[in-house]
């Protein structure tokens, strides 16, 4: 097994402080030394993404919106437990709903070791919208090309190592419901897990406007200079700028600064607890 | 905390750069999102050069939402679905009947009586909670193993949001959402399910006059209490060639009734109760899949057809013990089961029903599948009657439609009995696995009293119209 | 509606299926606003309206790749660039 410096819980366990994170958010981190979050547009096949990773049979529809709980299931790789926690399925994680902010707050305040973004090959441009803003805040995420075979029967051809590239982060195609690269998911999700795999995962670049760089940056560097082990200091930023009343929330009691230090987050996460009982 | 200082100073930068930055930074972000990936997708993206001649997807969508055929194949298809339910589950029904009612439970009371149970031991486990539990399999069962999966290969065809689609403008004008189509045909298939069906419907608002609503929709439950109600009274009230066509549209009658006060249910809940601003609207049409057939089979059995049983199975029993109990523990000379019904009988003639069909709507809440053997085993014990029936708090139902008919007419039943009950059937409180399902899913008190007591005092003034106007026009 | 008045511009409510359009501004405010932009409605981003309901509303329009069905009330909000009416080659 590898062990990086970088990674705060490479050798997670029940008691390690980060993983009292995912207890807090309801997560049994018992039996498990890894966990791994599934986030995804809808009808991108994401629960047929888990169902092939944990041999479950979750049903979920064609459709938006169906998975209202969160799904959870697990898998064993190597000597290693992995847990898999299906996130709702959105198109953006700027928390214009309870869907969004439920797969918002799991990546952001959950802090899991893995977050695989299932993208549709089909729709790849509005896939990539959310898959961007998931990589704004972790570092450690997967994309996983699924429904390859419908991008086929549409004619069209992905370059997925292109996409890796520019994306900054493994990219593992995959056909899901035939349980093709799911294999290789599993692999890549081992690596990323474990450190041995690095993700330097692309930003959105700055923009035209000269005063939003510079408010960004000043904000940015504010933020670094107070919470010095944040890894999302600029995503912290720029959804200040945008005025999320929760992410000022989370400031103000200091449960983002908690997670820089690796303390308990608190009532953010017992909003969550409450947004998740009116899901 | 040490972080407070530097928490406050970043709050007020954040606020200061906010108004200079101005309310379109939210925009800005979007755009550099999209931007980003319109052009990492462009890169990764091979599209074929001349777009492909034949495109399935939208072949389909054009047929399925035409003007000329996107109704009639909706109709079809709906159609099609429950009539494969009713039919495939008919043979299936009779079977377990035979097996659980007529096999199993004289074989439980024979074993009941070599173990020397007492009578009332004997009595409250295989006659109240042994029966309910296997009436309701019975009936519940055929019906939803086959509805489900097949309306799961419908959703994961990607049929479905195209009939919301083509149905919204209907749902838009009663304040509803076009995706309320979805949960509502669910609802015909079993009000439980189509309540957890409303999960798609992504506005609160929306998604609660969708689940208030679903009660209209007729369930499983209901169609055999129409199906035989009609076929006695109504049909025997016209000439006998014409009894079948009338009986089957005094059904149909009823379902499209429901079906026209979801809309206006829904009309009424957006003006008052749950007035607001409209939600936002947005409906994705996804890319047609073809369906798993054999993992839609499985997981549609055990994610609804399962659960949903599981959860009527263990309403029914305690319903069981309560029915029995009443019917035999007797208070200065008469069973529980005969004091409610003496107690009801005004309130009941005052809406066109009886003592008898209250009391069994009271005790059957679990579910409308034991409503007439309850209804039967509570007329032969209230009316007196001896020969028929299975003894006190037993359910049963009649060979022949004739007996059923002797029986409810000893009970003093009229067509104004039999058209009410019809009416109270489609509009009256969901059943209790329902309740709980509205509650578990709006974890809202307010709005589950809201769902359950609306289409009560709906179906109360309903049933109180129909019979003070037939008896103010001397129909009955 | 009185919005159609106080917009002078073309809006996505007047294409017919068959007809793209590329998008100039969003008019809506609030969540209607944000959910729009993030199903890919962003100024700049073509859109081709593809069909009718049967009933006339709403209008499935395909943008970014994905189908997205909206009610006129909404498509009259999101005006078009100035140009002429594109016909959509596919």
């Amino acid at each position: 097994m590898t062990v990086t410096d970088s990674l705060p819980h490479q050798s997670a366990c029940a008691t390690c402080p980060m993983n009292r994170h995912l207890e807090r958010l309801g997560v049994n981190m018992e039996d498990w030394d890894y966990v791994v979050a599934l986030a995804g547009n809808p009808n991108t096949g994401k629960s047929t993404v888990f169902n092939a990773l944990t041999g479950l049979r979750q049903h979920t529809g064609n459709w938006p919106g169906k998975t209202v709980a969160r799904a959870e299931g697990g898998f064993i790789y190597g000597d290693k437990r992995y847990k898999l926690v299906d996130l709702p399925g959105t198109y953006s994680l700027l928390a214009a709903s309870v869907d969004e902010e439920i797969a918002r707050d799991f990546i952001l305040f959950g802090q899991p070791d893995v977050t695989v973004v299932v993208v549709d090959a089909t729709r790849l441009e509005r896939n990539l919208n959310l898959a961007l803003q998931v990589l704004e805040i972790t570092d450690k995420a997967v994309i996983c090309l699924n429904l390859m075979d419908e991008a086929k029967r549409h004619g069209l051809t992905i370059d997925d190592r292109r996409l890796a590239r520019d994306l900054g982060v493994p990219v593992i195609s995959t056909v899901a419901r035939r349980g093709e690269g799911i294999r290789e998911l599993i692999a890549m999700v081992h690596d990323v897990a474990t450190g041995e795999v690095k993700p330097r995962p692309h930003r959105i670049p700055a923009t035209q406007d000269d005063a939003l760089n510079r408010a960004v940056e000043r904000l940015t560097g504010q933020i670094q200079a107070a919470f010095p082990g944040l890894p999302n200091a600029r995503w912290v930023a720029l959804r200040l700028l945008d005025g999320d009343a929760q992410i000022e929330r989370a400031i103000r009691d200091g449960s983002l600064g908690d997670l820089s230090r690796g303390d308990e987050p608190q009532s953010v996460v017992d909003r969550l607890m409450v947004a998740e009982v009116h899901a | 905390m040490s972080a407070q200082p530097a928490a406050a100073d970043i709050l007020k930068t954040a606020g200061n750069l906010r108004r200079e930055v101005g309310d379109g930074f939210h925009d800005h972000l979007v755009e550099a999102l999209y931007t980003d990936a319109a052009q990492i997708a462009d890169r990764a993206v091979a599209r074929p050069d001349a777009p492909p001649r034949f495109d399935l997807d939208r072949a389909i969508d054009r047929l399925v939402t035409s003007r000329t055929w996107g109704f009639p194949i909706m109709v079809l298809l709906l159609t099609g679905v429950f009539w494969l339910t009713i039919q495939g589950a008919n043979v299936p029904s009779q079977m377990l009947a035979t097996l659980l009612l007529d096999t199993v439970h004289p074989a439980l009371k024979d074993l009941g009586a070599a173990l020397g149970f007492p009578w009332w031991l004997s009595g409250v486990l295989f006659d109240g909670a042994y029966l309910a539990m296997a009436w309701v399999v019975s009936v519940m069962l055929p019906p939803m193993a086959i509805f489900f999966p097949v309306f799961t290969l419908l959703e994961d065809f990607g049929y479905l949001p195209r009939v919301a689609f083509n149905l919204d403008r209907l749902f838009s004008r009663a304040g509803a959402h076009g995706k309320q189509a979805l949960s509502m045909t669910m609802g015909f298939g079993c009000n439980a399910a189509g309540v957890v069906a409303t999960r798609v419907i992504d506005s609160p608002r929306e998604r609660l006059i969708a689940i208030i609503t679903n009660n209209f929709a007729v369930c499983n439950g209901r169609w055999p209490t129409l199906i035989m109600v009609s076929t006695i009274f109504i049909g025997s009230a016209v000439p006998a060639a014409l009894a079948g066509l009338v009986s089957a549209l005094a059904v149909v009658g009823i379902a499209v009734l429901g079906v026209l006060l979801t809309f206006a249910v829904s009309w009424f809940l957006s003006r008052t109760m749950l007035k607001g601003e409209a939600s936002v609207f947005s409906l994705e049409l996804p890319p047609y899949r073809p369906p798993r057939i054999l993992q839609t089979l499985y997981t549609s059995l055990i994610d609804r057809t399962i659960i949903v049983l599981w959860r009527a199975v263990t309403m029914s029993v305690p319903a069981g013990i309560v029915i029995w109990l009443i019917s035999n523990v007797t208070l200065g000379g008469q069973s529980i089961a005969e004091h409610l019904v003496t107690g009801l009988d005004g309130v009941g003639w005052l809406l066109g029903l009886n003592g008898v069909i209250l009391v069994a709507y009271i005790v059957a809440i679990p579910a409308n599948e034991i409503i007439i053997p309850t209804v039967l085993m509570l007329t032969v014990l209230a009316a007196g009657l001896t020969g028929v029936g299975e003894g006190a708090g037993v359910m049963f139902e009649a060979e022949s439609n004739t007996t059923i008919r002797d029986i409810l007419n000893a009970g003093g039943w009229t067509t104004l009995t039999a058209v009410n009950l019809m009416l109270f059937s489609l509009i009256h409180n969901p059943c209790s696995t329902t309740i709980l399902t509205i509650y578990n899913e709006t974890k809202s008190k307010k709005w589950t009293a809201v769902a359950t007591l609306l289409p009560l005092l709906l179906g109360f003034a309903v049933t109180l119209t129909t019979a003070t106007l037939a008896r103010a026009l001397g129909l009955v | 509606m009185t919005h159609r008045t106080s917009l002078a511009a073309r809006t996505l409510a007047d294409l017919q299926p068959g007809q793209a359009g590329t998008i100039a501004a969003l008019h809506s405010t609030g969540p209607e606003r944000r959910r729009l932009m993030d199903l890919g409605m962003v100024p700049g981003t073509r859109v081709v309206a593809e069909m009718h309901s049967p009933l006339g509303d709403p209008v499935a329009y395909r943008v970014r790749g994905a189908l997205v069905a909206l009610r006129a009330q909404q498509a009259r909000l999101i005006t078009l660039a100035e140009s002429a009416t594109e016909v959509d080659p596919s």
